[in-house]
């Protein structure tokens, strides 16, 4: 219930007419811990899941399915994609199989932890009717403990976002706080950028520097075939003490930071330099019925985005009448019934539902929530059946001041 | 402070403000042929949660569905919930055929409030359209509570037609109230109406306000709200700031999660409902917002 | 019984008017009452004045066979009734029935028309001022028009 807007007879408006309070730091942030580094090999490595597991945790990574690289339960090492690469672009994701045996080589698929944070469907509560009596079964605490392998820099960024979402605002989500409270992450330095990928000129990576407790980088040279292990919590530390890691050389850390040094020459960027003023001056803009011609408003970009968090309500009874459940699911600003009031949808075109979603993301996030949405994972760009790049689309906006007016030879097909 | 990782795994179930807690209906009156007011009591002697005029909740109706309805009653009479629902779709039909001694779910209050604390001292306007009045009807029970506080009290009601006015006999009363006016309209009148037939934007040629001593509470259609906010700033002088209106969306969850309500960088359940005009200035209006 | 020019003078709508023309106005003007559910004037006919309304209350209607008169406006309190007679044809385009006892002042607009025709000025001056009001009216209209209250869909 509202525990905080409860007032009684005091009419606290002085409250309300403020901007939401910001939350203290929710406990789990917990701080990094400097210079436990160690070296592990493969091996040693191997140890990691089976020690997760002991602990309690279901352990998930990265696999290889259907042709994409997702997240799902993993019980040993040989189920990471080894080899692996991944082919990315505006609309287009293939992956190859190399003939290398790195565990890591290469970047994000179309899933996101937040499959297991926010899962996409979950039942809120049950309510049972017994006769006059109703009784609510509430279904907040978590079935299992996740320790998450191979989260991103972007990932842990987008993961800190939704944590000021979810329980940093005015309320707190139980279903996310649980889940997220009870969550062990192993990040993954990246060693190579996809061209799609624009975390740097987010700020948001390629390096991990925070929120894990434990970060593996994978060096691969010559005959060496390791990773650097490094704990940021007091439970990573003891994890990493199981792997029995080796002391790290100088030689070793510059491969190591040489690795992540390539994952930082990308080819997309994003200018953030007053973006939420730009946004929020070109709400008129003729990019925006540009985009409309090519948007199909499929929502894929927000099913694939890791920060994207709306979702809907959905009740269910049986034939008797007498059990009813209430299930929360993912939703979409795209679906076309999203903002339906009073017989009728706000945003009726396409134009304005893109809008919405690019406006929220890069400005009016940052009003709500204190940063940007965005990450630059790049997923929106690579699974846009349209090839539509948020990027590119903010390059445009920019470009052509508050009404567009002045590019018109711009032809309608978006090839500016 | 959350719970360690060890107490999670108990079956001690985290407070989740998306479960609702349990009430029986008391009563169900027709206002007018298509709006109803329910009174709500909580179940069991427990307390009801207290609410600032202005606020609304998420009312569930068993296997139906939840929305939000902003709560109409008297919040110095806290052992009752009332609100006034109009019957437009299946959901609100729903909420509407409930019989005493129903149960019904509710969450809440949520929301923002009108500023009643900034309001004292001053005259205060109520301007209230359709099914508007309803969540101002919590501030005027408050303004006639703590009369002194305020000066003047001057309501404008407007309705589609005769039968759809709110309240009739208390707003008949209000008027009747020292320092108070009441002044109704409708856009359509009938054969027996002898009242006023106008937009209720049409009342405020009938008023003196001093716009530096006015603070004005709006509610209606949307588009309602844009036309008062016009002739109040452009020919009555009431500043942004002492404006204040009640803004409506699609709501899943009331608490901001669901993402559904934004207008703008605003959630109108958390922002909202009752925003200041000088905020929104900018935003009301904008296509497809 | 009072002369009128007091309360023409105090009226807002002619806030701003020459002391001249104002008395001029007087010369046209004088007291009227009607008893409630009388006619002020019907549609088409000729429009020769208009009203300061001091006390009642008027709908102004328009008649459609099979069914009830429907008012598009009430006026009362020192409303303005009537500017059909300054713009051609100079006839009313609307019924005004009285719904409740109507005193008013009647300003002679055929008298006046004639004056303004010689005087520019003061055809300005009153062309301004009604000019306002059909833009008023004509915005409440178009808000009626939209059936904000009605649940679409």
């Amino acid at each position: 219930m509202a525990q905080e807007l409860r007032v009684g007879t005091s009419f606290a408006s002085s409250v309300y007419e403020n901007s939401y309070i910001v939350r203290r730091e929710a406990s789990y942030m917990r701080p990094h811990h400097e210079g436990q580094r160690g070296f592990i090999d493969l091996p040693r490595l191997s140890r990691l899941i089976p020690s997760l597991e002991r602990r309690g945790y279901q352990v998930i990574g990265p696999r290889v399915r259907d042709g994409a690289i997702v997240y799902e339960p993993i019980s040993q090492l040989e189920d990471l994609p080894a080899g692996w690469k991944d082919e990315q672009e505006a609309g287009h994701y293939r992956l190859t199989k190399g003939d290398g045996d790195a565990l890591f080589g290469y970047t994000v698929g179309p899933q996101s932890w937040k499959k297991f944070l926010h899962p996409p469907e979950l039942r809120l509560y049950e309510l049972q009717r017994n006769e006059n009596r109703f009784e609510i079964v509430n279904h907040s605490q978590p079935q299992k403990r996740y320790a998450f392998f191979g989260v991103r820099a972007c990932e842990i960024a987008a993961i800190r976002v939704q944590d000021r979402v979810f329980t940093e605002d005015r309320f707190r989500d139980p279903h996310y706080a649980s889940r997220r409270q009870a969550a062990f992450i192993v990040a993954v330095n990246c060693t190579q950028a996809a061209p799609t990928c624009f975390c740097a000129s987010m700020q948001t990576g390629p390096r991990v520097t925070g929120g894990f407790d434990l970060a593996v980088t994978e060096v691969l040279q010559n005959e060496h075939h390791i990773f650097v292990i490094e704990a940021g919590t007091a439970a990573g530390q003891e994890v990493q003490r199981e792997l029995d890691p080796s002391e790290v050389s100088p030689e070793v850390d510059r491969l190591a930071d040489e690795a992540v040094e390539r994952a930082s020459v990308q080819s997309r960027r994003m200018d953030t330099t007053g973006i939420r003023e730009l946004l929020y001056e070109s709400f008129e803009h003729s990019r925006w019925d540009n985009v409309a011609g090519r948007c199909l408003s499929c929502a894929n970009c927000t099913m694939v985005c890791p920060t994207c968090f709306c979702t809907t309500v959905e009740d269910v009874s049986d034939v008797s009448g007498d059990h009813a459940e209430r299930w929360r699911k993912w939703d979409s600003c795209f679906t076309q019934s999203f903002s339906y009031i009073h017989g009728g949808s706000v945003r009726t075109s396409v134009r304005s539902r893109y809008r919405q979603w690019m406006t929220h993301k890069l400005a009016s996030w940052i009003d709500q929530f204190g940063t940007s949405g965005c990450v630059g994972c790049g997923r929106c760009i690579t699974w846009c059946p349209a090839g539509i790049d948020i990027t590119e689309e903010a390059r445009a906006i920019r470009a052509n001041g508050a009404t567009g007016q002045q590019n018109l030879k711009e032809n309608p097909h978006g090839n500016a | 402070m959350l719970p360690t990782v060890e107490e999670v795994g108990h079956s001690t179930p985290l407070p989740d403000p998306m479960c609702p807690e349990g009430y029986r209906v008391e009563s169900v009156s027709r206002e007018t042929h298509d709006t109803f007011t329910l009174a709500l009591q909580p179940l069991n002697g427990a307390a009801s949660p207290g609410f600032a005029p202005g606020q609304f909740s998420m009312l569930y109706v068993f296997g139906v569905g939840e929305l939000p309805i902003s709560i109409s009653g008297d919040p110095e009479q806290p052992s009752r919930l009332v609100y006034t629902v109009r019957s437009v779709g299946p959901a609100t039909q729903a909420l509407v055929s409930r019989q005493p001694g129903d149960w019904m779910g509710a969450r809440g209050p949520f929301g923002t409030a009108w500023p009643l604390d900034a309001a004292r001292g001053k005259d205060v306007l109520i301007v209230a359209g359709g099914i508007g009045l309803a969540p101002l009807r919590p501030a005027i029970y408050h303004i006639l509570r703590h009369r002194d506080d305020y000066v003047r009290l001057i309501v404008l009601y407007g309705a589609r037609s005769p039968g759809d006015l709110l309240y009739r006999k208390e707003l008949a009363a209000w008027g009747r109230s020292p320092d108070t006016q009441v002044l109704t309209t409708v856009d359509y009148g009938g054969v027996n109406w002898r009242g006023r037939v106008g937009v209720v934007t049409t009342l405020f040629r009938h008023l003196r306000l001093h716009p530096d001593k006015t603070i004005a509470f709006v509610c209606g259609p949307e588009i309602m709200m844009r036309y008062v906010i016009t002739e109040l700033q452009e020919n009555r002088g009431v500043p942004a700031g002492d404006v204040y209106l009640s803004m409506e969306r699609n709501m899943k969850c009331g608490i901001g999660f669901c993402g559904h309500c934004q207008y703008g960088p605003y959630f109108i359940c958390k922002d909202g409902p009752v925003f200041r005009y000088q905020r929104l200035r900018g935003w009301l209006g904008k296509h497809e917002l | 019984m009072e002369t009128l020019e007091p309360i023409l003078a105090k009226h807002a709508f002619f806030e701003g008017l020459d002391a001249a023309y104002l008395k001029l106005l007087v010369g046209c003007a004088s007291n009227v009452r009607f008893p409630a559910g009388s006619y002020i004037f019907r549609q088409g006919e000729e429009a020769s004045h208009f009203y300061l309304m001091r006390q009642g209350r008027v709908a102004l209607e328009i008649y459609a066979p099979h069914r009830p008169s429907i008012v598009v406006e009430t006026l009362d309190g020192d409303d303005i009734l009537g500017w059909s007679w300054l713009i051609p044809p100079y006839r009313w385009r609307f019924d005004a029935r009285v719904v409740e006892a109507t005193r008013a002042v009647a300003l002679d607009g055929k008298c006046l028309r004639a004056k303004c025709e010689e005087d520019h000025d003061l055809g300005y001056e009153l062309l301004k001022r009604f000019a306002h009001i059909v833009t008023e009216r004509l915005q409440a209209t178009r808000l009626q028009l939209l059936d904000v209250y009605a649940s679409h869909g």
